[in-house]
């Protein structure tokens, strides 16, 4: 089986994924939740069964918000059958019992309404935990560069490794944030801290693949040191190849139970999650040692000449 | 032949039989058998839930100064322990409060239903008085009525559980074992609490101040300001060989005798002090408002309804992903896959006890951490088992082919599995830097899992293998091994 002579193939399907999931980000934007951008969340349920429609929610808020406490034009979602979850900007304790008790009273329909959720974040601190975001997400990927350096020392070009290990890690992270992008648009989904969480996940899910493959290239380049190193490469992807799909499998199984059983409350963050672990096999197999080919025979120097001369093995 | 893989049982098994003892039980007693009276241990082993799974409040609080202002860390964990006590003494059970520096205090109510009153009730400044008691010493802890300010006390006048005091010494030449907590100087019935006269508040204390007393020890010497100093000269002056007690938000926290009239302002509280001790009261008379002015930046409440069928369906996820995992490693890879299995489920067992030893507070990303390092103890299986097919296939013996399996996987499963750790040691800072416990619970189970599974997916697997081999025989044809 030869899967590192259709490399090219798999960077394009890796572009094909990627590049709408950037434009989504581009023209929509990352939907950054509460979490990062400070506000409050209301998750209310209606006793009698019968939640209020979308716009009488949002202009009630509209009635009670003040120039103080802005809360107008809200993002109201339906949770379940009887539950809606309601986005605004901050608000204190009082205009909170007065939201509660005007639902009650106009769309409670005689019985109560319940409060199964309230998180409230204010501004300044979301921005702060949007900026740790992003350095734990950058200080993870320093420090798994540095440990596969490392780990790999005994290796000619160890630092290789890590870097094509953090290029797949980022394709990850593309292809999670774009899905969040998009979905985030389509199904009014939020990133929020349970995101983060799942695109930490990712990248460590993403490196502990590339790993297994790359120990098995470490051995092999031992075993065999007279075969050049893109057949190297390809034999040692084959013989990871079944370990590769049983354990995506595997995970796939859990989070797919989570997914289908599991609460409303974490359905979103398995779905990241699958989206990112199918993404983390694929760029193990697919992109990380295929880039390690790319750079031992150095086929930058090839890209840009007349398609006659490239030479793709 | 391969007796030392053996030797593990003496472990595997204990082991799991703990496992079993604390997964079942909430409460673990073990008698002394010395004496009959004690017991040896004694633990609590409840699982405990986290505020999404079982419903209540947390709030990031943070210093309301300039963000360029420095905040010391001792101001910041005394306002934790004035909270706390405050928090206790709304009779709000199980709270917990973590200083998360530079500015920040986390605190977490489970189970509360009514927020407001609670955030409220924390947000404001504590109230620090100086009381007459009469001629008896009231107990610390206790909480008294006062005639001062009572329309804006936050306190009831039920009186909460008590609640362990925050000073330890009793500043009193008296001893203390009159162990009356209601004192009684009038014959008033028990029914009608007393209300006790406020002499001054704490608004009047300018400076406080610990020195070293002369017979050893220390002392801590007040200071009040100007026209409260004759205020305090004729009160003391009245009440000689009688008691005063120093009240923070309604609460004793000690009780004095006056020695002598104190004229001039420059009262010394005299006592067994220790210099922690004379420092924890110095600081109560110094900041009985809070040291540093806070506010709330973050709040989450949630129902208990809300909770209750997150974890009901997060149970059933998990359990349905188990079964779904054991069958597909029993089918694949047949007689190995069924002892991964075993092994699974010793990790599960494992993974348990350690939530309820350590213990590990469980929230809803907790448990999905959970769910996950299951699957990375399903990979290091997997990555073996697939080493013992190539070793099988190559032509090796049984016995070759498993112990060169082992050996081989190893390296990857050590790095790929160090990969992981590193990225939860990552989460687990983020988590703490600002109170995110749905990040720090997700990275805490992961971790405990991933190390719980090299223990069971690398030695009890082996151990389980050998034992079947060595025992049912024809169980070592190749068909078993999915050959």
């Amino acid at each position: 089986m030869n899967i590192i002579k259709f490399r090219y193939i798999y960077f394009g399907i890796s572009l094909l994924v990627i590049v709408p999931g950037i434009i989504a980000l581009i023209l929509w934007g990352l939907p950054l939740g509460i979490d990062f951008t400070g506000g409050s969340l209301l998750e209310v349920q209606f006793a009698s069964g019968q939640p209020p429609s979308i716009t009488d929610v949002a202009t009630l808020y509209n009635e009670l918000s003040t120039t103080q406490m802005d809360i107008s034009n809200p993002v109201v979602q339906p949770v379940g059958s009887d539950s809606l979850s309601i986005r605004s900007k901050e608000m204190n304790d009082t205009l909170k019992s007065q939201i509660i008790a005007a639902l009650k009273d106009r769309f409670g329909g005689g019985q109560d309404v319940i409060i199964m959720n309230f998180t409230q974040v204010s501004a300044v601190i979301g921005k702060e935990v949007a900026i740790r975001a992003a350095g734990a997400v950058a200080l993870a990927s320093f420090a798994i560069l540095i440990y596969i350096t490392i780990a790999f020392r005994k290796v000619p070009n160890s630092f290789r490794f890590g870097t094509a290990a953090i290029i797949a890690t980022i394709h990850d992270i593309l292809v999670t944030l774009g899905a969040e992008a998009i979905l985030g648009h389509f199904l009014g989904w939020q990133a929020d801290s349970l995101f983060l969480t799942a695109l930490l996940t990712i990248i460590g899910f993403s490196v502990h693949d590339d790993i297994v493959v790359f120990d098995r290239i470490r051995e092999n380049s031992n075993l065999y040191r007279r075969i050049d190193f893109t057949t190297v490469v390809n034999h040692s992807i084959v013989q990871t190849l079944d370990r590769s799909i049983n354990t995506q499998l595997t995970v796939m199984f859990t989070l797919l139970a989570l997914a289908l059983f599991g609460g409303a409350s974490i359905r979103h963050f398995v779905v990241i999650l699958l989206v990112g672990v199918f993404s983390g096999t694929y760029s193990s197999i697919f992109n990380a040692s295929p880039v390690l080919v790319v750079w031992e025979n150095k086929e930058w120097r090839n890209w840009f000449r007349r398609k006659s001369e490239t030479t793709i093995i | 032949m391969n007796r030392r893989q053996y030797n593990w049982l003496i472990l595997i098994i204990p082991l799991v039989a703990l496992a079993i003892w604390v997964d079942v039980s909430k409460l673990i007693t073990v008698p002394n058998p010395f004496n009959s009276q004690t017991n040896l241990i004694y633990r609590n082993v409840d699982t405990r839930l986290g505020l999404d799974l079982r419903g209540g409040l947390q709030v990031l609080l943070e210093a309301d100064l300039p963000a360029d202002a420095t905040i010391s860390s001792d101001d910041l964990n005394v306002t934790r322990q004035i909270l706390e006590s405050r928090a206790n003494a709304l009779g709000v059970s199980e709270v917990v409060m973590q200083v998360a520096p530079p500015r920040r205090i986390v605190a977490e109510f489970p189970g509360l239903q009514d927020p407001e009153q609670v955030i409220a009730s924390l947000q404001q400044t504590g109230l620090l008085e100086f009381v007459d008691i009469g001629s008896q010493p009231i107990a610390e802890g206790t909480i008294i009525q006062t005639d001062f300010g009572t329309s804006t006390s936050a306190t009831t006048t039920e009186t909460p559980a008590s609640t362990p005091a925050t000073p330890t010494d009793t500043p009193t030449s008296t001893p203390t074992t009159d162990p009356s907590v209601t004192p009684a100087p009038t014959e008033t019935p028990a029914a009608t609490p007393t209300i006790y006269h406020t002499v001054l508040t704490g608004a009047a204390l300018s400076a406080v101040n610990v020195q070293a007393a002369s017979l050893g020890g220390f002392d801590i010497a007040t200071t009040f300001k100007s026209d409260a100093a004759t205020t305090f000269a004729d009160y003391t002056g009245d009440h000689v060989n009688q008691y005063m007690a120093i009240v923070l938000d309604k609460r004793v926290i000690s009780s004095l005798i006056i020695k002598s009239k104190i004229p001039n302002g420059q009262g010394v509280i005299e006592g067994k002090f220790t210099q922690d001790s004379a420092n924890t009261l110095a600081i109560q008379l110094r900041y009985g408002s809070l040291p540093i002015p806070i506010k709330v930046v973050q709040s989450r409440s949630v129902g208990p309804t809300l909770g209750e069928e997150s974890v009901r369906r997060s149970v059933i996820a998990g359990i349905i992903g188990l079964l779904v995992v054991v069958i597909f490693m029993g089918l694949y890879y047949r007689l190995p896959g069924l002892i991964a299995d075993a092994a699974l489920i010793t990790f599960a067992l494992i993974c348990l006890m350690l939530y309820k030893l350590i213990p590990v507070v469980l929230t809803l990303s907790g448990i999905a951490g959970f769910i996950l390092s299951i699957g990375m103890a399903v990979d290091a299986n997997i990555l073996i088992f697939e080493r013992l097919k190539e070793e099988l296939r190559a032509g090796r013996t049984l016995r070759q082919a498993i112990d060169l399996a082992w050996k081989r996987a190893w390296p990857s499963i050590r790095d790929s599995n160090s990969s992981t750790l590193i990225t939860c040691v990552i989460l687990f800072w983020f988590g703490s830097a600002f109170g995110a416990s749905v990040v720090k619970g997700f990275a805490l189970t992961l971790a405990l899992g991933v190390g719980v599974s090299l223990f069971t997916a690398i030695i009890v697997t082996r151990t389980f293998l050998h034992l079947v081999l060595d025992t049912i025989k024809s169980a070592e044809h190749p068909r078993w091994f999915g050959i």
